[in-house]
């Protein structure tokens, strides 16, 4: 569906139901450089089984218009704009990587507006390698294929995917590759450049649960951990044999952990 | 920082789609030789026919062997995803049907298996889809022979028997301008020599039964998706697009994003149509992958010098090979088969049909049959075989003479096999 936020076109996958306020909400929201597709599985099992969803591309991403926003601390005020556009008055924010700062953020500021709270791959903070910023900045290749290459458990570098016969290699490196000059640096400036997560993680009030993953390069699982430690409350998955990438690496205990939260 | 170290194709070969079986600890792929699949709940059962887990329901739509077979595929050809089909016409097939249907137009090169000239010239049109032909070096004519209905561009990397390169950058280039996906017939290169979907074309698909499968013994076939295509953009494929009642209103291109084309493929077109692979295809197809960097190195090898041979050899008036300085795609075919461009190639021999019938007749080493990419060498006369259905223009049109002999190289001794041609070519003109 199209929202319009700020402006511009918004862009989100409802997982093939329309969005009822009358429904439990859950947003979406995806990491650094990527896009909605990548809760293509979460987003259909949540939107069948009692929930109004929406994933979403975020601002400069994707089908969304406008440039990609600039701090964590925005793009969740975004966010709760976009709850605004949605017609929602609450809704459980699940988030990816730099989705799930957003989501942290977004909670600690707006905590009448987020019902349930899921952050998979995240930790209490979230540093950027210099050659990735200085890669991205430039605009060169070799950014996306780090991203890639250090976000994929070591076990599916070999596949093995729970979705018959996807190669997820090949599919990170296209949707980085997809992106509008700019965006990956300008996401991961933000990750970088965030470190309010644990002041944050103390003011969350709500039900939250922490995916991580045992082999998680980009985010480890012992920083996730601690983040987890500073919510009340919060439950931390840890999954066994999965990187950065859980929501299509390792989706059956992605959902598990989420799915009694949201 | 350390840079990215990804597993190179060699070691994919081996080592992609699977782990060591987590059961049995079985180091090779096991055959599920399985028609369905337990669910683990009414839930489970209900969320996997929805597409809204991922795993197995029954064997024609997926199966754990099959999967292995294309997830390695998929990292071969470096595509998002696969889809394995009965035969290599089943995926061109699955390929056509996902993109279009009746009304629907393709822009095809001239330079085609006969068997995929025939679906598209003769069976096709009875299904209301249109095809023209185009000269593959005639890159205006492919970019004129669009028309508003088109949804697809159509070529192979190397055709079919004379040898035709097709400029996979420049056709997709096209192709991509008039909003249009490139779909490429990968088969005579494989993923070794040739990967199209890294020169821009948007979708390979394969018959797997000829250099993957490799020993002749399993027919199959194999579409990868390259994950890159904006069907929505393009507004040309509401299959992709347009919410699908077989499954709730599923918009593929929404929701599945880079895997939308193998997901409806899937979903829809193995479920109806049916043509699914059979695990222990998939097995013997696998055995096959395993060696393909090997077995295509040798088997360029062993062309190049029969290549040699033949161009010093009186009996031989023409060679097919892009190989050689003298094909007018050699240029191109450096640049985008560097490693080699495979072993198939054509020639004709001095004396016409029947010097060419004296020839296959006298050959003891070569085999006489209807395929092509096999472990042993190989031998066809087109005209009367795998082309018999064109008629005296259509195979001038192909570039097909009545005394073209298509050869197969294999992994034979090269002193074996130059023997036996050079004893039968020395038959073939004894009248």
């Amino acid at each position: 569906m199209e929202l319009t936020v700020d402006g511009a076109t918004v862009h989100a996958t409802t997982g093939g139901r329309e969005v009822d306020p009358a429904r439990p909400a859950v947003v979406f929201l995806h990491g650094a450089g990527f896009d909605r597709t990548v809760w293509r599985l979460q987003t259909r099992w949540f939107a069948h089984h009692g929930r109004s969803v929406l994933a979403v591309d975020l601002p400069g991403h994707g089908r969304s218009q406008g440039a990609a926003l600039t701090s964590i601390e925005a793009m969740a005020d975004w966010t709760i704009r976009l709850l605004d556009a949605a017609g929602l008055r609450q809704a459980a924010l699940v988030g990816h990587s730099m989705g799930a700062l957003i989501a942290l953020e977004a909670t600690a500021r707006h905590p009448d507006r987020v019902r349930a709270l899921g952050l998979c791959g995240v930790g209490l903070a979230m540093p950027v390698h210099r050659e990735m910023l200085e890669s991205a900045k430039a605009g060169t290749l070799k950014v996306e294929e780090l991203m890639t290459f250090w976000g994929i458990g070591a076990a599916l570098h070999k596949g093995g995917m729970v979705s018959p016969g996807l190669w997820l290699r090949r599919e990170s490196l296209a949707v980085l590759r997809g992106n509008r000059p700019g965006t990956i640096h300008t996401d991961l400036a933000a990750c970088n450049a965030y470190s309010a997560a644990e002041t944050r993680a103390a003011e969350v009030r709500c039900p939250t649960a922490l995916v991580l993953g045992d082999g998680d390069l980009m985010t480890p699982a012992a920083q996730g951990k601690k983040l987890a430690a500073a919510i009340s409350g919060a439950q931390a998955a840890v999954l066994p044999a999965c990187g950065h990438f859980m929501m299509v690496e390792r989706p059956d205990e992605t959902l598990a952990a989420l799915r009694s939260h949201v | 920082m350390p840079d990215a170290k990804f597993l190179k194709p060699d070691t994919l070969a081996l080592h992609a789609g699977q782990h060591p079986d987590p059961a049995t600890g079985a180091r090779a792929v096991p055959i599920y030789q399985s028609t369905s699949f337990v669910f683990r709940d009414v839930d489970h059962a209900a969320s996997l026919f929805n597409l809204e887990v991922g795993g197995h329901i029954y064997s024609r739509i997926s199966n754990p062997t099959v999967a292995v077979f294309e997830e390695r595929v998929a990292a071969l050809e470096e595509g998002t995803g696969a889809l394995a089909t009965s035969s290599g016409q089943a995926a061109l097939h699955i390929g056509i049907a996902t993109l279009m249907g009746a009304g629907g137009h393709i822009v095809a090169s001239t330079s085609l298996y006969g068997g995929t000239r025939d679906m598209l010239a003769l069976t096709l049109p009875r299904f209301g889809i249109e095809t023209s032909f185009v000269d593959p070096r005639d890159h205006a004519g492919f970019r004129a022979a669009i028309r508003p209905s088109t949804q697809l561009v159509l070529g192979e990397t190397v055709g079919n028997p004379g040898g035709e390169v097709l400029d996979i950058p420049a056709i997709a280039a096209i192709a991509h301008e008039a909003g249009l996906p490139l779909m490429i017939d990968n088969t005579f290169a494989s993923p070794v020599l040739c990967r199209p979907l890294t020169l821009g074309a948007d979708i390979v698909f394969h018959s797997a039964t000829k250099f993957i499968g490799g020993h002749g013994i399993a027919v199959g076939g194999v579409l990868v998706e390259a994950g890159r295509f904006d069907w929505a953009a393009s507004g040309k494929f509401p299959t992709l697009t347009e919410p699908y009642a077989g499954y709730h209103g599923i918009d593929f291109a929404d929701e599945f994003g880079p895997h939308a084309f193998i997901m409806r493929a899937r979903a829809e077109g193995v479920r109806d149509f049916g043509c699914c692979m059979a695990p222990q295809t998939a097995f013997y197809l696998l055995q096959g992958l395993e060696t393909l960097p090997l077995r295509m190195a040798r088997h360029v090898e062993n062309a190049r010098k029969v290549l040699a041979f033949l161009r010093g050899n009186p009996a031989v008036e023409r060679i097919a090979s892009p190989e050689l300085p003298e094909h007018p795609d050699h240029a191109l075919a450096q640049r985008l088969l560097p490693k080699g461009a495979g072993s198939i190639f054509s020639f004709d021999i001095r004396g016409g049909r029947e010097a060419g019938r004296q020839f296959i007749e006298r050959l003891k080493l070569f085999s006489h049959l209807a395929n092509v990419g096999d472990a042993k060498s190989l031998v066809i006369h087109p005209a009367t075989t795998t082309h018999a259905q064109l008629d005296a223009a259509a195979l001038k049109a192909a570039g097909i003479g009545e005394g073209m002999i298509r050869l197969s190289i294999g992994l034979e001794d090269p002193e074996d096999i130059l023997e036996d041609l050079g004893q039968a070519l020395r038959a073939s003109q004894k009248g």
